[in-house]
């Protein structure tokens, strides 16, 4: 399927969430699998402090050509993917285009601000309404609910790495993830981690 | 982590510019490696620390930055190629010693790894480590890339064995924290001897004592060594220039600032007319090769992060070469064309050029930029930082707060740094009023706890952790205890350096590599000192703020409260629920509850949820870790903890 992918060069995808989610992982996995394919990865991650309950963000520059800069252009985004879903608006605000696509875990990850009544938690069906309009094509799925039925909430970014997969936007394939994970993941990860990826997978209707 | 030593010569890998670093220190053969961990550096000591159980290479977490540096000279001293490495504050730590260390020269390959925030990503500030190279005269390497940070490593340690003294390579969170392409070089065998060689003359530097007397003499050898160090850089393969023979404007950039300016002047498609040198030396300046490019154009603009180092270095050498390159305007910090705070990115570089060059240039339509900016003001609320569920500085602060609300004197604590800073926002009930450097808290208290004469009389608290408490706690603690100053401290005991990952510090028993090392005591060490000392676990909530008002009312000298509980993102406690949470609905009172919703309104712990349609306090069963100290927050015990069987 590789060869019917054209991509932009470079591919500029942002990987967010909140600290916690496994940001950090997805964005290695997916990396690391394209750059078995053999194309040139940076990886810029936002993480330390941020990691506390504050929204984390991964931009992954992926190009046949060359390296390029951690930090995406204001505006430069091609793909958004959203561990949770109010942070797609954060990211789409800054990096988005008209041109742009977003893959949303639905489920509410609630800030303090809006646990302590000084803030309002939008309704989701506001949120996909929003990110529908600021993008051209969207997915949602509610990724932490099938990770709750595969028995950790966790595997939630594995979860979108398979959709991710699905959404052919890259290529991505079921192989490389497991050798891939097989490589970076101990042994008695793997299968779980290859469940929460065929999951995922089957999440997005082609 | 990356197994840095499971991959071959010539494989290609995504690694972290600090895992880059790593391995280019193994493969230019280090023997010792020492650091203190802050972010972003730590990845440095810790890949070094899981290679060193498979070879001959020792590496330490040491108690602080400056022993760090002395533990990695000491082994310089004796032959050996060692590696330091810190955050941007830690060379204040160490600037003492850097400076003698500079002065008396080194035999080993000896380098310094100092990684910046600019913009403060992870610290409290954005400190320069790029000025201590030129303050104690040594030289200075930046990395524009990754496959360079492996690269410079080596290059690093050979520099250092040339010139005979210590090297600095600077990094950036932007590299040390991102991720790109490297191949990897070969592996050295290690067959080091450690030798201290000590009778030889004074001014042998390889045989004579290790000292930076006599200073004139010895500082007049410093300074040759540099210049020596200029030729190399000269030729050094680290500088680059891409762009037209005959450029409109020459771009000069270093480390993270040639990544971003390269990719400016390729979406402006402007490659035809602005030239870019990338230096990978930056102090002292190559100059032979600065005088070759400046001549090029008149038109000048220096990226670079926060302070205007390379700017004004530059500055300097383009007066003195004034008659050979002509006069330039000089774009940069100086002029406002850059910002002198905060990091770079691509699009300020972009902006720059754009009003250099007056092209134009527009990333994104108006209209969707203004259209998203409406919708994300009101969908997406802010996320303030806070503690992890389960923290528990959460629980410590909530005792700490209330028992200064009972004492009702206008007590107050002075921070330190950690997770536990964070106690400056609601998330800690802003308990702490000063935060500044490692130490500060206590050494600030003990200030404080001495303005009672002066009609002071406010109870004087200080917090730190226990990695802290080794690093630059324990002189403010001695001071206070030897100048009868009247504070409580609180040692916020979660066994481990959490912030930074859990790296091990004197109070654990095991060391960097996993191997078994005697743990020192911290209430043995304070009753030691003469300090009064009591233990709580701080999610007993009740004990641990009566404890804490009865200390507050004792005004007897110097007095330590310990609260010991792991941090809830520790291995020993992750993924692990002591307790089943549940709110129960009948006994909940929620918003017409004289508590005026305390556990979510004021402690706000993430794993709890406000119903606004029931008007109710919920759970969240994805964040919750089931430490239970939410129900002991509620006054009318709607909030129920099961054991976990």
């Amino acid at each position: 399927m590789d060869h019917t992918i054209h991509l932009p060069d470079p591919f500029n995808l942002i990987i967010t969430g909140v600290g916690g989610q496994g940001n950090v992982l997805a964005s290695k996995v997916v990396g690391n699998m394209l750059m078995e394919k053999g194309l040139n990865i940076t990886i810029g991650e936002t993480f330390g402090a941020s990691q506390r309950g504050g929204s984390v963000m991964s931009h992954l520059r992926i190009s046949p050509r060359s390296g390029f800069s951690p930090q995406i252009p204001k505006g430069k985004a091609h793909l958004v993917i959203a561990l949770e879903p109010t942070e797609a608006l954060r990211v789409l605000k800054d990096y988005g285009n008209p041109k742009v696509n977003v893959l949303c875990n639905i489920r509410p990850i609630h800030s303090i601000g809006v646990i302590s009544g000084d803030q309002d938690y939008p309704l989701l069906e506001s949120l996909q309404k929003w990110i529908r309009e600021l993008c051209e094509q969207a997915w949602f799925i509610n990724a932490t609910d099938a990770a709750i039925t595969l028995g950790n909430p966790i595997l939630g970014n594995v979860i979108m790495v398979g959709a991710l997969a699905a959404t052919r936007m890259l290529p991505l394939d079921r192989g490389r993830f497991e050798s891939v994970i097989t490589r970076t993941m101990p042994a008695a990860k793997v299968e779980i981690n290859l469940a929460a990826f065929d999951r995922g997978r089957k999440m997005i209707d082609n | 982590m990356t197994d840095l030593l499971a991959h071959q010569e010539g494989a290609r890998c995504l690694l972290m510019g600090n895992e880059a670093m790593a391995r280019g220190a193994l493969e230019a053969g280090v023997n010792v490696a020492a650091g203190y961990p802050g972010t972003p550096s730590s990845e440095i000591i810790e890949n070094l620390a899981n290679a060193a159980q498979n070879g001959r290479l020792y590496v330490e977490w040491s108690t602080n930055e400056k022993v760090a540096l002395e533990v990695a000279a000491a082994a310089s001293f004796a032959g050996l190629r060692s590696l330091c490495v810190m955050k941007q504050n830690g060379v204040n730590v160490a600037s003492d010693f850097l400076l003698h260390l500079a002065g008396s020269g080194t035999r080993g390959g000896m380098v310094l790894v100092a990684c910046d925030d600019p913009g403060a990503l992870s610290s409290v500030n954005e400190g320069e480590s790029r000025h201590f190279a030129r303050l104690v005269e040594i030289p200075l390497l930046e990395p524009g890339g990754f496959q360079e940070a492996l690269d410079m490593m080596k290059w690093a340690f050979a520099l250092s064995e040339k010139i005979r003294n210590i090297v600095m390579v600077r990094s950036v969170t932007r590299l040390s924290h991102a991720s790109g392409n490297v191949v990897l070089g070969p592996l050295p065998g290690v067959d080091a001897q450690a030798v201290f060689r000590y009778n030889g003359n004074i001014l042998d530097p390889m045989e004579g004592p290790v000292i930076s007397m006599p200073v004139t003499a010895k500082h007049g050898l410093q300074q040759k060594k540099l210049r020596q160090a200029v030729a190399l850089f000269d030729a050094s393969p680290f500088n680059t220039y891409t762009g037209p023979d005959a450029p409109e404007i020459l771009c000069i950039t270093a480390s993270a600032g040639y990544l971003y300016s390269k990719e400016a002047i390729d979406l402006l498609g402007l490659e035809d007319r602005v030239g870019l040198l990338k230096l990978g030396t930056t102090w002292p300046l190559p100059s032979r090769l600065l005088a070759k490019y400046l001549a090029l154009t008149h038109q000048i603009l220096i990226v670079e992060e926060v302070t205007s180092f390379l700017e004004d270095n530059v500055k300097i050498l383009a007066a003195g070469m004034g008659p050979e390159i002509g006069v330039k305007t000089i774009f940069g910090k100086t002029d406002g064309t850059i910002p002198s705070v905060g990091e770079l990115n691509p699009d300020i570089v972009i902006h720059a050029l754009l009003k250099i060059t007056g092209v134009d240039y527009q990333g994104v339509p108006a209209d969707y930029t203004q259209r998203a900016e409406t919708i994300a003001d009101t969908g997406a609320p802010a996320r303030d930082l806070t503690f992890c569920p389960g923290c528990p500085h959460r629980a410590s602060f909530w005792s700490i707060h209330m028992a200064l609300q009972m004492d009702n004197r206008q007590g107050f604590v002075c921070g330190d740094i950690g997770c536990y800073s964070l106690a400056i926002f609601p998330t800690g009930f802003s308990t702490l009023k000063t935060v500044h450097s490692m130490g500060s808290g206590t050494g600030i208290a003990s200030g404080f706890g001495k303005l009672g004469p002066f009609g002071m009389n406010q109870p004087v608290l200080a917090v730190c952790g226990d990695s802290t408490f080794f690093h630059a706690v324990l002189p403010a603690l001695v001071n206070a205890v030897h100048q009868r100053s009247e504070i409580t401290l609180v040692v916020l005991d979660n066994s481990g350096t959490a912030m930074t990952g859990f790296q091990p510090h004197p109070g654990l028993s095991v060391d960097a590599s996993g191997n078994a090392v005697p743990g020192l005591d911290i209430a043995r060490i304070c009753e030691a000192i003469g300090a009064g000392v009591r233990v709580c676990d701080p999610f007993d909530l009740e004990t641990t703020r009566q404890t804490l008002f009865d200390l507050l009312e004792s005004r007897g000298g110097v007095n330590v409260l310990i609260l010991k509980k792991r941090c809830a993102l520790s291995p020993e406690r992750k993924a692990r629920k002591d307790f089943k949470m549940s709110v129960d609905q009948a006994v909940c009172l929620g918003s017409n509850c004289g508590c005026n919703r305390l556990c979510t309104r004021i402690f706000r712990c993430p794993g709890l949820i406000w119903n606004k349609e029931k008007k109710m306090t919920e759970i969240d069963e994805v964040i919750c870790v089931g430490c239970g100290v939410c129900a002991s927050i509620c006054p009318s015990g709607a909030v129920v903890k099961k054991e976990k069987a």
